[in-house]
């Protein structure tokens, strides 16, 4: 029993790190409606410069700040340099330049930090939290974060007039524009924050998996997989649906399948959302007039 | 009334450079075909084994192009069907004796089978989900692989050896001269039922499925069964392939049916051009040619040479969106026509 609960835990600490990214994934699918196949080699990006800075003596929480600030430029860049000019391309040719950008940061962080794994601290004192046995405390951190993460998400886009300008460019951007919301720059925004982000699942993913340049190929995976089964347009349901992602894949790990191919838990769920409940558990489904 | 008078001239102009480019086309075959045919009688027995990795890859990316480029599906995980070719191939050969050639056709009925399966479900997702469902059979095709149940079968992480085959009927032929050669018969047979495949009827059809789905099912266009066709019939190309590869290579192991391998496919087609059948032989001769030349030059660049062909490629697939979007074959179809209007003067009407 608590091996299981075990389990369970550290499947919610994983999941937390999923949804993070799955929240980063839906800022840009609400805004676009397109999914950012790059975001975890983004994350993976930002981990290494957080990883850099510490290495040459920053303190941690510093290094933590100043990576967030860092991604959050880099995404609001890459959007205006490389996204912006496809704009009103098919959805091929994006993904395609995704493709092209996840292979980018790959093959740099390669070249620049090299292949070999690296070991990333955590920034959580090594005792464990109120004397429980279940979770380590990086993993109770995680968590944590992980909720500070959902909590100032929801209140910059409920209670700030930017969030609420990013709502509207997203739900109707010609009348945003009406308005005077400056949409384009409402996209970089979201690109910014959604790397941003994406570097927070990225720190706290790297102490768990290590640090190499292909850290974020899978939990990438579970991040869709997240976001597909809890809606794609909907924030709360991709976070919920990463952090059952999280705890489906531990327990179906240990349990079901063996650990050597939990990522295909994440194609079954994958396939088996889109085909069964296309919109997912919380999503609107969508009507198209023909 | 200009329109009237100018139209006869037009269409004389342009009936004039298609026969020109017609004869241009047959002239480039030919071409083709000599340097195809006389290739194993000069180069090395490793370049022959590079050459016949290319005919390998021009299968797989003419399948993928099928699929993505004539019929607008998006595949980012060929590398799974490839996958599954060479290993229907490898186990077929070492577990129930087959010979070696009677397993190409099979392991590409098995991957149409795969492929029609993996498309059934295929058929209810739009281009970006099937994108994401199609990535995710990408990444997770390597830990399938080594799966410890499937291990009597697959040989693991350690996969399966296969013997080099022969040339039969006591041809005076090298191993290596007899495996370019059977990878040429099945690419020009492939190459062949593609080009037959995408002019005809069904291509028309899977085409219209690509650009207007709605209008296309007003016409009468069964899209659910073209769609799950297009699938499986672009799995067999990449079956066909990849039990060509495990032949050549002779010998298969998970490792090499990554993400990468993948997205390699990708970038083949988008070098070579979107919707052309002979441009995926520029794709193929890319992506064989330029991870090698980055090998080359790890002495230069020391250990990080292993991020070239990824930067390479990355770079690639952006720019070519930007610049060229239509690729190679897009290049050398509009090119001369450019090249006629730069240098022929202006006629003055």
């Amino acid at each position: 029993m608590s091996a299981l609960l075990h389990q369970i835990f550290s499947g919610l600490a994983m999941g937390g790190i999923y949804a993070i990214l799955a929240l980063a994934l839906v800022m840009i699918y609400q805004a676009t409606h397109l999914v950012n196949f790059a975001q975890g080699e983004m994350a993976m990006f930002s981990t290494y410069v957080a990883w850099e800075m510490i290495d040459s003596g920053m303190p941690y929480w510093a290094a933590f700040a100043l990576t967030i600030v860092l991604s959050f430029i880099g995404g609001m860049l890459i959007e205006r340099i490389v996204i912006r000019p496809f704009a009103h391309a098919p959805v091929l040719t994006i993904v395609i330049v995704f493709i092209g950008l996840l292979l980018i940061f790959n093959s740099v962080a390669g070249w620049r930090y090299s292949y070999t794994i690296k070991t990333f601290d955590s920034p959580f004192p090594d005792k464990r939290w109120f004397g429980n046995t279940l979770m380590s405390s990086h993993e109770s951190g995680a968590i944590l974060v992980t909720f500070a993460v959902l909590a100032l998400v929801y209140a910059f886009f409920r209670f700030t007039p930017l969030g609420l300008a990013m709502r509207a460019a997203a739900q109707n951007p010609a009348s945003s524009r009406l308005v005077g919301i400056r949409v384009g720059w409402m996209l970089a925004i979201g690109w910014g924050l959604a790397a941003a982000i994406g570097a927070v699942a990225g720190m706290m993913a790297a102490p768990i998996v290590y640090l190499d340049p292909n850290m974020m190929l899978g939990i990438l995976l579970y991040a869709f997989a997240g976001a597909v089964l809890g809606g794609i347009d909907n924030p709360w349901g991709a976070a919920i649906g990463g952090f059952t992602v999280g705890v489906l894949e531990n327990i179906a790990g240990a349990y079901v399948v063996g650990p050597e191919i939990k990522l295909s838990v994440a194609l079954v769920i994958i396939v088996g959302v889109l085909v069964v409940r296309p919109s997912g558990l919380f999503g609107r489904t969508l009507v198209t007039r023909v | 009334m200009t329109l009237a008078n100018d139209t006869p001239t037009a269409l004389s102009a342009a009936a004039i450079a298609q026969a020109g480019s017609r004869r241009l086309q047959r002239l480039a075959m030919g071409v083709f075909c000599i340097f195809a045919l006389g290739l194993p009688f000069v180069a090395s027995g490793y370049h022959l084994f590079q050459f016949a990795q290319v005919l390998i890859y021009a299968i797989a990316l003419l399948g993928l192009n099928i699929l993505t480029g004539y019929n607008g599906q998006i595949s980012l995980g060929h590398g799974a069907f490839y996958a599954i070719g060479g290993y229907a191939m490898a186990i077929l050969a070492t577990k129930f004796d087959v010979p070696y050639w009677a397993t190409i056709p099979v392991s590409g009925l098995i991957c149409f089978v795969a492929g029609f399966l993996f498309g059934l479900p295929a058929l209810r997702l739009g281009g970006l989900y099937l994108a994401l469902a199609t990535f995710a059979l990408a990444v997770a095709t390597p830990q399938l692989l080594n799966y410890r149940g499937f291990d009597a079968w697959t040989g693991g992480s350690q996969g399966l050896q296969l013997g080099k085959p022969h040339a039969p009927f006591a041809l005076p032929l090298t191993s290596d001269q007899w495996l370019y050669f059977l990878c040429l018969v099945c690419a020009a047979l492939m190459f062949w039922a593609a080009a037959n495949l995408v002019r005809g009827r069904i291509g028309r059809a899977i085409i219209a499925i690509r650009d207007h789905p709605i209008a296309a099912e007003t016409m009468g266009i069964n899209i659910s069964f073209y769609k799950a066709m297009c699938f499986g019939v672009s799995a067999l190309y990449a079956g066909v392939a990849g039990a060509l590869g495990s032949i050549v290579v002779g010998f298969i192991s998970p490792d090499s049916f990554g993400l990468f391998l993948s997205l390699s496919f990708l970038v083949g087609i988008v070098v070579g051009g979107l919707a052309s059948i002979w441009g995926v032989l520029f794709g193929a001769l890319f992506i064989e040619f330029v991870p090698n030349y980055a090998d080359q030059l790890s002495d230069l660049f020391g250990e990080s040479a292993k991020a070239l062909p990824g930067a390479i490629y990355g770079i690639l697939l952006i720019g070519l969106m930007y610049l060229m979007p239509t690729g190679v074959a897009g290049v050398i179809r509009t090119a001369p026509g450019l090249l006629s209007r730069l240098f022929s003067r202006p006629k003055r009407v």
